[in-house]
């Protein structure tokens, strides 16, 4: 890598910042116009009812509600950036902290069921291309639009009422029995707050198993999704790829086809599979939402639908702020990755 | 001269008819997709079921009658059961395909006029208003569309209504970015050049001019995207955010169904069979329209 590159590398990654700051900061103004319209004051919900008119005021004072808009909303971004994202209106606890504990459940859901789709759907991408028209390519683009269209909570309790209820292949919504639940909270001390790494690192490994029994239903569910929408971009981008005239070059020379589609070609369809790995990813995360509360995971999608229930608004917001966050993130970090593996893109 | 003729000549002697050959050529071509053609079956069964659901379903659809309540399938009277109040699912789902639709008619009719307006005119005047609407759109872009729509029916409180203007609104985006990337290609070609020498202005030139030029591409977008608009609502419906009981909609169907998940599977599981066919037909249909009406895909 040259100096030049590096320093055209630094200057985009620098652009990039900039902008996704300033995404961050719009992504803000839309929670913030929200958590404005709400018909619910804040005050009141704080105090409540019966609160006397100088409490009122005191507590208003305090939000900084009788500063002007455009300074709440400096204060809010402020507070935002330093990883405060308000009170929990239902557990009067700081919302930041209360997704901390709850996101390491749905990034260990979202990472296995991104491995499953990955695992699955790039090689069922790859050979769907290889015989473009073929049956193996109508099935694999049937079944990649099915998983578009199947409504995810109901994908969750077809799987619960078949591989839990009549086969009993897996246990059921929750991460762990409640039996080893209790042991766990004892016994393991957590270090990434996923269960399966964590049980593993402390070599429990009859939890890692009544885990990974609990998490390999969704998981897969959500896979399924993920691997529709993997599968059907591998097939296009190899396409695409199989059509340049390296490839035939490499066949010319007799090259193995097999060394030609999985070296030769899948190199160049690495580089736009990050972008496409990277949204699926953080599009399980969403996903995640409508199926945790079908298993009764208790992630950030648990979490955010609860507060829905009881109109906890600085929760939803806060979730709505780190999901988008994270989104955010992510597309940064294919971004780079992409700079970093293709040689063009600087 | 026969119809078929008509629409085949060679000739065409005006634009109505070069335009209506040009659509039986892509009939033609969408014809030869089967998989299209089934998704095409589907949205119009959808359609019909929709207009004809009170002469079509045997039962009221809300009407409730508790000696009848959670019969299984093929029950006389009731080929997919019934729900815990007795309600024929059967005719539940006959006339939620009424709410669906009517959903997915108006988030079709305001997401993509939004996005195509803001779209033409970032790209038309490009400048610090590109700048500015494009940032906007990107902000929109990164919202989770799902997590967006759940905090605005929070804030704007359940119900069909709501629920339109939720999804909506996270779903301009795409369209914009669409109709923008179309709107560059064309904005310095010769004939816009023509227009404006002609006197026309920003307005008269983006929408006689551009528009038409970015439809295909937003109407094989507005295709796929309606499955995605059916899981949506359905999903704020499961979440009891959406249309409220005691209205057929599907996903609260599914919803109340849960309860019953292993003793009464029926009831949870055919309204999700009917948002699962439906939205399959959208995207089998969206993917063949894109095949034969994106130039760009064709061969491939």
């Amino acid at each position: 890598m040259t100096s030049h590159r590096l320093i055209g590398m630094a200057r985009q990654v620098g652009g990039t910042a900039v902008t996704l700051l300033i995404t961050f900061i719009g992504l803000l103004a839309v929670t913030f116009i929200i958590s404005r319209v709400v018909p619910i004051d804040p005050v009141m919900s704080i105090l409540g009812e019966r609160a006397s008119e100088a409490q009122i005021l005191e507590a208003r004072l305090r939000l900084g509600l009788d500063e002007p808009m455009w300074k709440q909303f400096g204060l809010y971004v402020g507070q935002a950036l330093q990883g405060d994202l308000g009170l929990s209106v239902r557990t009067r606890e700081p919302v930041a902290q209360e997704i901390a504990r709850h996101f390491p459940a749905t990034l260990e859901l979202a990472t296995l069921a991104t491995i499953l789709g990955v695992l699955v759907g790039v090689p069922a991408g790859v050979l769907a291309a290889t015989r473009p028209g073929s049956l193996y390519d109508q099935i694999v683009r049937l079944v990649g639009l099915m998983g578009y269209s199947m409504p995810v909570f109901w994908l969750g309790l077809i799987g619960l009422l078949v591989f839990y209820g009549q086969l009993g292949w897996v246990s059921g919504p929750g991460r762990l029995d409640a039996s080893f639940q209790m042991m766990f909270e004892f016994e393991v001390t957590p270090v990434t707050g996923m269960i399966l790494l964590d049980t593993a690192l402390a070599g429990r490994w009859d939890m890692f198993a009544n885990a990974f029994s609990h998490i390999i239903l969704p998981a897969s569910l959500l896979g399924y999704i993920s691997m529709a929408y993997i599968s059907r971009m591998t097939r296009s981008f190899m396409m695409n790829e199989l059509g340049q005239e390296y490839i035939t070059t490499a066949r010319v020379k007799g090259m193995p086809e097999r060394r030609v589609i999985w070296v030769h070609a899948m190199k160049n369809v690495a580089v736009p599979l990050i972008t496409v790995v990277a949204l699926s990813y953080a599009s399980l995360l969403e996903g995640a939402v409508l199926t945790e509360t079908i298993f009764a995971w208790p992630g950030l999608g648990s979490y955010i639908t609860d507060a829905l229930l009881v109109a906890d608004m600085p929760a939803v917001l806060g979730g709505t702020v780190v999901v988008g966050a994270v989104f955010i993130g992510l597309n940064m970090l294919s971004d780079l990755l992409y700079r970093l593996v293709d040689p063009r893109a600087v | 001269m026969t119809m078929m003729d008509w629409l085949r000549d060679q000739n065409p002697s005006s634009r109505a008819q070069a335009r209506a050959g040009q659509a039986y050529l892509n009939w033609l071509r969408l014809r030869r997709n089967p998989l299209a053609m089934a998704g095409l079956l589907i949205a119009s069964v959808l359609m019909l079921v929709a207009i004809f659901a009170p002469w079509l379903a045997p039962y009221d659809p809300i009407a409730q009658d508790l000696s009848q309540r959670l019969l299984p399938p093929l029950t006389p009277g009731h080929v997919m059961g019934t729900d815990e109040f007795g309600r024929d699912i059967f005719s539940r789902i006959l006339f939620g395909s009424r709410i669906t639709l009517y959903i997915v008619l108006l988030v079709v009719l305001t997401a993509p006029v939004a996005g195509l307006f803001i779209g033409t005119v970032a790209g038309y005047f490009g400048g610090w208003v590109d700048s500015v609407l494009m940032r906007i759109t990107d902000i929109f872009l990164a919202f989770p569309k799902l997590i967006l729509a759940l905090a605005l029916v929070a804030v704007l409180g359940p119900g069909m209504v709501n629920a339109v203007l939720a999804i909506a609104l996270t779903s301009w985006p795409p369209y914009a970015r669409v109709a923008r990337a179309e709107t560059l290609t064309v904005r310095n070609s010769d004939y816009i050049a023509a227009v404006k020498l002609q006197g026309a202005g920003g307005g008269r030139v983006i929408w006689g001019h551009i528009m038409p030029m970015c439809l295909p591409s937003v109407i094989i977008r507005v295709t796929l995207d309606m499955a995605g608009v059916i899981l949506t609502a359905a999903g704020l419906g499961f979440l009891g955010l959406g249309v409220q009981p005691p209205l057929p909609e599907w996903g609260a169907m599914i919803s109340s169904g849960r309860k019953y998940l292993f003793e009464q599977w029926w009831v949870a599981t055919m309204p999700g069979l009917a948002i699962f066919v439906v939205s399959l037909g959208f995207n089998l249909l969206g993917d063949g329209l894109r095949d034969v009406l994106d130039p760009r895909s064709s061969g491939k």
